[in-house]
């Protein structure tokens, strides 16, 4: 009899406008209220459901909280229920009232029937009152002790609803201590796993502001606690287990053996029938093994079939999820996926979400193999009544295309896109082919041929409308009627919504008129009149200039706008694979499906399990700078390479380069063409001018030092550091999670140090010079903070440092990590000494 | 973690709001249905399941057209709430008997109550149907299924699971019979669906068959059961090349690419007979996931064939013909066809022809469909592009593709006069009254087949099918629907399957048989476990034996 359904039958929406209906319940609640009738339970109950179905829907009915309360003196266990609901709905709203039913929820956390025990501790920390809290610290303590595991169960949860309402109270109750114990004590999984949600959640928020909390959720992710917990795995609930096995993914075992201990005991959680545990479990398996390459490649091939069974097997909702997974997977070892590409073909029924992911994975998976038929496939699609979908697999037709290097049936395919006759095609595989001609410019005959017959009329879209303009203007030596195409579209400038193509069209008739004069001169006075007339600035502007520079000087104009151009080897990437490896970092979150990095999208307070990687996040990581100048040596990387982190691929990459000297291509951006210039100063003049190269260093983030290697004096004897030590910020993450602080120590800083810092950056290169990198810094004045990391010479051992600088008290704080404890203190004075050395 | 779980109709209407955390705002249900139904405008097809907005992140999953929500503002596993959403859709369902927008509003209570012990703070508890007896107090207000409404055909396309209508029993968990008898029961069906794309010449591009062996059941007490499969079932394809089809064939093995399991199912026999063991938790839930690459042979082929008749027309001729066996009958059959958006006749870009008054083929014949189109515009010569995929839905009972067969299941039922760990040897006695088993194995099936068109680059026209099977959106159950055995293949087996029974009525089975009378308690199974609300004894402790 819920009040909607009501609605539903009256045709007229009757959706109870509030007012009126509430003050019935209210006159009926109360006359029902003393009654003890037979039957009267009955009574109450449909006057309960009424209200809990227009709170529902949104109505208030706040005001009949007393009347509500009033009639929750019941034993009927329904109405019990119903009542708990609505006050934990209301009592936030209504602090006063709330603490009339504070008594008789008391009194059931004694009843002698477990559930009423377990409902009425539920409820009474549901309140989310704060002035209320000295009533629950009781009873959720007697909870706690309960034989019970049901209202053990609730009361653990209990602990932590307290801790959100009123944190001190929580803490010095003693709770979490309590919930630790029974963490690695009670004999129920639901128990445990509880505490350890709980636990996880309060020792984060506390750790900003206590070492002790910090220093507890460390102890969380050590190995006593990881291996009791990964022996009681299978007695766990399947969200239990992810759980788990979410915590287990921070582990970081001391040796091989215990990795492959840790797999083999989760080898068979791949073969559930959740996908969250199965991707939790895949998650523990890409971790534990990303310093061992081999073995790293064997799950890959491991994990395949599970996640191509989840995928074909769940609902779309959530096959989307396995695939967003499988996708990134692909993307990081695209060659290890090569042979399954027909697992990534679409069927015409699937949600364009999921057809979406699958596209970009057949592009990634292209190789030489398997090329003729993906580009098969996929031109398919390009006539599928789905436009979006239609427009998608053109622009992956393009995009392999684009990394192969045998282009050429690929080039058929695509000028067969620009004879369809269809608008979005055509607009598409225009955008397309220019790109091609870019990169091939020997294509150009081939493509002009065909472009040259399409009709400007019929492409509308700008962007396409551009890039067949910008071929009119490139190739118009080889195309006939380039200038009359052009001059019919000065004509209609005026009807050219787009400054975009506007813009283009100014160029292209300045190129024409290069190349062929006589035949352009008209247009182009009719385009630069056009321009100048423009109402928008940029048009106005380079018709302006043009104009200009062909006052000036006619070779110079030709020299600027018409020089000759080199092809483009690689576009440049959208995304950094900095950010690439991050989200590698958090496989299995929300990061994954949105393709971005958690602190993109989460409100600081939310970050929940990540929230170590998010500070480096906020920091400016000095590896960003390097995301334009990956060296375009192509696919010559071996397999093995593929499944470095791609960070870390570059850095290898970076490593060929400066030693080669400069090789990689002309850029078209301006930004890159800075950028190799001052490699090519590096490459000549490192040794000579140290800090000028210590600047490039930088700007490359590279985190190679080409820096003439400290002079031994300033290094004690007894600890010599590497001065080319090597970590990517993965590594660095998952070492500073796992290592204990061995050190913590404040200096003080020079005046002259404490002047230079007026920049963070001065004091990263005044670091690198003593053998000591940062990985990420960040602040503004007066606070600065970084970290760093060091090597020793010899053997691999580690040194992570987090600095805290306020220059306003000179001060700094260091806490030091070491792989090698025993060293740390050594590290320490290297780390005072070059600090003190620091001044401008 | 997540912090509010909500139910929205098609219309937008909160159904059920549980707000878990606080940490959400409450207008979040209506901010949600608006960026689902406007995302098109947005230039994409169709809100993905999840998605950001002001830094609350919305889940959803689409179950019988209504929405089940969760949002969160923590970066969570997107899989582990999407498979939580998803399965409290089934747990619900469970407990309902039918799930529907109706049944759903008539037991929003019910629903509340579950939702309380499922999650609290925004974690999992239990999503276990039978944890979760032991704390329902409302009894469900069964909706008929009769009433349900009929699909449209868009809606059936919409759904592309083959996990959710499944089981022809629409049932309550915890409902009891009209008599007060609550009968023992136990269902098992074999859902396939198939995708196949050939080539012009007819040649298999790729063909997949992705199953599950979908149980639910109602029996009391928790027996265990043993769920044996083909004995020559392989698993993996040992390093084989996934697309190898050479190799494959003649052997009649059935070999699986991958499968996985439902969690309660134990594996220590597999190896080496090919029978699973497992205690069933109450309700429905896949026992085994499969994918499979074998060859195998599709039950139909369709050739289609478009020919331009002029410029504004033209002519589509689908030929379907079922390479099946001539005693079994494929039924509920439909064939659509996508067309170009500038097509004038025939209503839409959509057309639906059925066979003549039945939608029944019979294995082994042939049929045609014609329909003639008209075009608003010329279609360049492109119009063999520009049309299909032609899909196919239907089902065919007693039919499997991938031979993948449950030989026998076996119930040990614990009881005074049975040593529980003797039911290896032994079995149940044909005539045990209180038990009855059905055993549909693959009776289910609606499949899925599209052929595209396509001109190849030398102007050759061919034809492209891809076959794809889904079971179907309408429960089948109470039909006559037999059970497998006795096959005539069937071999002899060591142990006696527990059914069939000869001294029972002829198939179709008739639900209503005569047993002994069951003092009924709703709310209390006190047969089984005696006063389980009542017991100072952890109603999780009770799961495990």
């Amino acid at each position: 009899m819920a009040p909607p359904a009501q609605a539903h039958r009256s045709p007229s929406p009757s959706q109870p406008s509030g007012k009126g209906e509430v003050s019935d319940l209210k006159s009926q609640l109360r006359q029902l209220a003393g009654s003890r009738a037979p039957g009267i339970d009955d009574s109450k109950r449909e006057l309960f459901k009424k209200v809990i179905s227009y709170m529902t829907i949104g109505i208030d009915v706040s005001a009949v909280f007393g009347e509500m309360v009033m009639c929750s003196a019941t034993s009927d266990i329904v109405l019990k229920k119903m009542c708990y609901l609505y006050v934990g709905n209301y009592a936030k709203v209504n602090p006063d009232l709330a603490l009339l039913t504070i008594n008789f929820l008391q009194r059931d956390c004694k009843d002698e029937d477990p559930m009423i025990r377990g409902l009425a501790l539920r409820s009474l920390c549901s309140l989310r009152v704060a002035n209320l809290v000295e009533y629950l610290v009781g009873p959720l303590g007697l909870g706690l002790k309960d034989n019970n595991s049901y209202v053990r169960t609730v009361a653990v949860i209990g602990v932590l609803k307290l801790y959100h309402i009123s944190a001190p109270t929580c803490i010095d109750a003693d709770f979490p201590p309590t919930l630790k114990h029974l963490m690695l004590n009670d004999p129920d999984p639901q128990v445990v796993a509880n505490c350890l949600s709980a636990l996880q959640e309060i020792w984060s928020l506390e750790a900003s502001t206590s070492e002790e909390a910090s220093r507890e959720r460390e102890a969380l992710i050590s190995k006593p606690v990881i291996y009791y917990l990964l022996n009681r795995i299978k007695e766990f609930s399947e969200w239990a287990q992810c759980l788990v096995l979410e915590l287990v993914a921070k582990y970081v075992p001391l040796d091989s053996n215990e990795i492959f201990d840790i797999m083999n005991l989760l080898e068979d959680r791949l073969q559930h029938a959740n996908g969250a545990v199965v991707l939790s479990t895949i998650k523990v398996f890409l971790h534990l093994t990303l310093s061992m390459t081999d073995v790293h490649q064997q799950v890959y091939e491991r994990i395949k079939a599970p996640l191509l069974t989840l995928v074909s097997s769940g609902s779309p909702e959530q096959s989307y999820a396995v695939l967003s997974h499988l996708h990134i997977l692909v993307m990081r070892a695209p060659f290890i996926f090569a042979s399954d590409y027909k697992h990534f073909y679409c069927q015409y029924n699937e949600p364009s979400y999921v057809k979406k992911l699958k596209l970009e994975m057949l592009t990634a998976v292209a190789n030489e193999s398997n090329t003729y038929e993906i580009v098969t496939e996929l031109c398919e699609y390009a006539a599928n009544v789905d436009i979006p979908i239609a427009r998608e697999s053109i622009r992956a037709v393009g995009k392999i295309a684009l990394q192969q290097y045998d282009v050429n049936a690929i080039v058929d395919r695509l000028l067969q896109f620009l004879e369809m006759e269809k608008d979005y095609v055509t607009a598409e595989a225009l955008v397309l082919v220019k790109d091609l001609l870019r990169k091939y410019p020997q294509w150009s005959h081939d493509c002009i041929a065909v472009v040259g017959s399409i009709s400007s009329q019929n492409v509308q879209e700008p962007k396409a409308k551009a890039a067949l303009i910008w071929m009119l203007g490139e190739y118009s030596q080889d195309m006939q009627d380039a200038p009359y195409i052009l001059e019919s579209l000065t004509e209609n400038w005026e009807e050219e919504p787009s400054a975009e193509v506007r813009l283009h069209l100014l160029t292209a008739v300045m190129k024409c008129f290069f190349k062929r004069p006589p035949e352009t001169q008209k247009v182009l006075g009719a385009a630069l009149a056009a321009g100048l007339a423009d109402f928008h600035q940029d048009v106005h502007d380079r018709a302006l200039f043009y104009h200009r520079l062909l006052q000036y000087n006619v070779s110079v104009a030709e020299r600027v706008v018409n020089p000759p151009k080199q092809a483009v080897s690689v576009f440049a990437d959208t995304q950094s694979s900095e950010i690439k490896d991050r989200i590698f970092d958090e496989f299995n979150s929300l990061s994954v499906v949105y393709q971005k990095p958690s602190y993109m999208f989460t409100d600081k307070d939310y970050r929940g399990p990540f929230e170590f990687s998010d500070e480096l996040g906020n920091l400016s990581i000095a590896a960003e700078s390097a995301d334009n100048v990956v060296p375009a040596q192509g696919v010559e990387a071996n397999d093995k390479d593929l499944l470095l982190s791609t960070s870390e691929k570059e850095e290898i990459r970076g490593a060929t380069f400066n030693v080669s000297g400069y090789s990689a291509p002309l850029y078209d951006s301006s930004a890159a063409s800075v950028q190799s210039e001052l490699a090519i100063i590096s490459s000549t003049s490192a040794g000579s001018a140290p800090s000028s190269s210590l600047a490039i260093d930088d700007l490359l983030g590279l985190g190679l030092s080409a820096a003439p290697a400290p002079e031994p004096a300033s290094v004690p004897p007894s600890l010599k550091l590497n001065s080319k030590a090597i970590l990517d910020p993965g590594t660095f993450q998952q070492k500073w999670r796992q290592l204990p602080i061995s050190l913590s120590q404040e200096f003080s800083l020079s005046p002259e140090g404490v002047a230079a810092l007026t920049t963070p950056q001065a004091l990263l290169w005044h670091m690198q010079g003593h053998s000591i990198h940062c990985i990420a810094s960040g602040g503004h004045s007066p606070n600065f903070k970084f970290f760093f990391f060091a090597q020793k010479a010899e053997e691999s051992s580690n040194f992570l440092v987090e600095c805290i600088i306020n220059t306003s008290s000179a001060k700094a704080q260091v806490k030091i990590k070491a792989d090698d404890q025993s060293t740390s203190q050594a590290f320490s004075d290297v780390f005072q000494s070059a600090l003190s050395k620091f001044s401008v | 973690m997540i912090s509010q779980f909500f139910v929205l109709s098609q219309r937008g209407d909160n159904i059920v709001f549980r707000d878990y955390r606080g940490e959400v705002q409450k207008g979040s249900a209506e901010i949600f249905f608006r960026k689902v139904k406007f995302w098109k405008d947005d230039g994409e097809e169709e809100a993905p399941p999840v998605f950001n907005v002001d830094g609350v992140n919305y889940f959803h999953v689409k179950v019988v057209g209504l929405l089940f929500v969760a949002t969160t503002r923590v970066n969570v596993s997107p899989s582990l709430v999407l498979e939580l959403l998803q399965r409290i859709a089934r747990v619900i369902k469970d407990y309902l008997g039918v799930l529907n927008e109706d049944s759903l509003r008539k037991n929003f209570v019910l629903v509340y109550e579950l939702l309380d012990e499922v999650i609290d703070f925004g974690y999992v508890q239990t999503t276990s149907t039978e944890v979760l007896k032991s704390y329902v107090f409302n009894e469900p207000i069964v909706v008929d299924a009769a009433r349900l409404q009929p699909l449209s055909p868009a809606a059936i396309f919409m759904q592309g699971t083959k996990r959710m209508p499944g089981t022809a029993v629409t049932k309550s968990v915890v409902a009891n019979e009209p008599g007060g008898r609550k009968r023992e029961e136990i269902f098992v069906d074999i859902i396939e669906k198939i995708s196949v794309t050939f080539s012009s010449s007819g040649y298999i591009l790729t063909s997949e068959i992705d199953g599950t062996i979908q149980m639910k059941s109602y029996l009391t007490g928790n027996p265990e059961i043993r769920l044996a499969l083909n004995d020559d079932l392989l698993i993996g394809k040992g390093g084989r090349s996934i697309y190898d089809y050479r190799s494959s064939t003649g052997s009649g093995a059935v070999v699986l690419d991958d499968c996985n399991f439902h969690e309660s199912v134990r594996l220590d026999s597999f190896d080496v007979d090919r029978t699973l063991s497992l205690v069933p938790p109450d309700g429905e839930f896949p026992v085994m996931n499969y994918r499979m690459t074998q060859e195998f042979k599709p039950p139909f082929r369709i050739n289609t064939l478009v020919e331009e008749a002029g410029a504004l027309k033209a002519e589509v001729i689908i030929k379907i013909s079922a390479e099946f066996s001539a005693s079994i009958t494929a039924n509920t059959i439909v064939v659509e066809m996508p067309l170009p958006k500038y097509t004038t006749r025939d209503h839409g870009s959509f057309f639906v022809v059925a066979d003549g008054e039945s939608t029944q083929i019979v294995g082994g014949s042939e049929h045609t469909l014609r329909a003639k189109l008209t075009f608003s515009q010329e279609s360049h010569g492109n119009i063999t592009k520009e049309v299909g995929p032609v899909n196919m839905t239907f089902t065919i009972p007693m039919y499997n593709a991938s031979k993948l067969q449950v030989k026998y299941l076996q119930i040990a039922k614990k009881s005074s006069t049975y040593n529980p760990y003797r039911w290896t040897s032994s079995f149940k006695p044909l005539n045990d009254p209180e038990m009855a088993s059905h055993l549909n194995s693959s009776n289910l099936f609606a499949l899925l087949l599209a052929a595209l068109l396509f001109i190849s680059r030398n102007g050759v026209a061919g034809s492209r099918q891809l076959l794809e099977k889904t079971e179907p959106e309408i429960p089948e159950f109470p039909k006559p629907n037999i059970p497998e055995f006795p096959k005539p293949e069937f071999p002899p087996l060591p142990t006696i399957p527990t059914f069939p029974k000869p001294e029972l009525p002829p198939f179709p089975f008739i639900p209503n048989l005569p047993k002994p009378e069951f003092p009924f308690v709703p709310h209390a199974p006190a047969l089984q476990k005696p006063g389980v609300p009542k017991r100072p004894e952890s109603p999780h402790s009770a799961s495990s034996p």
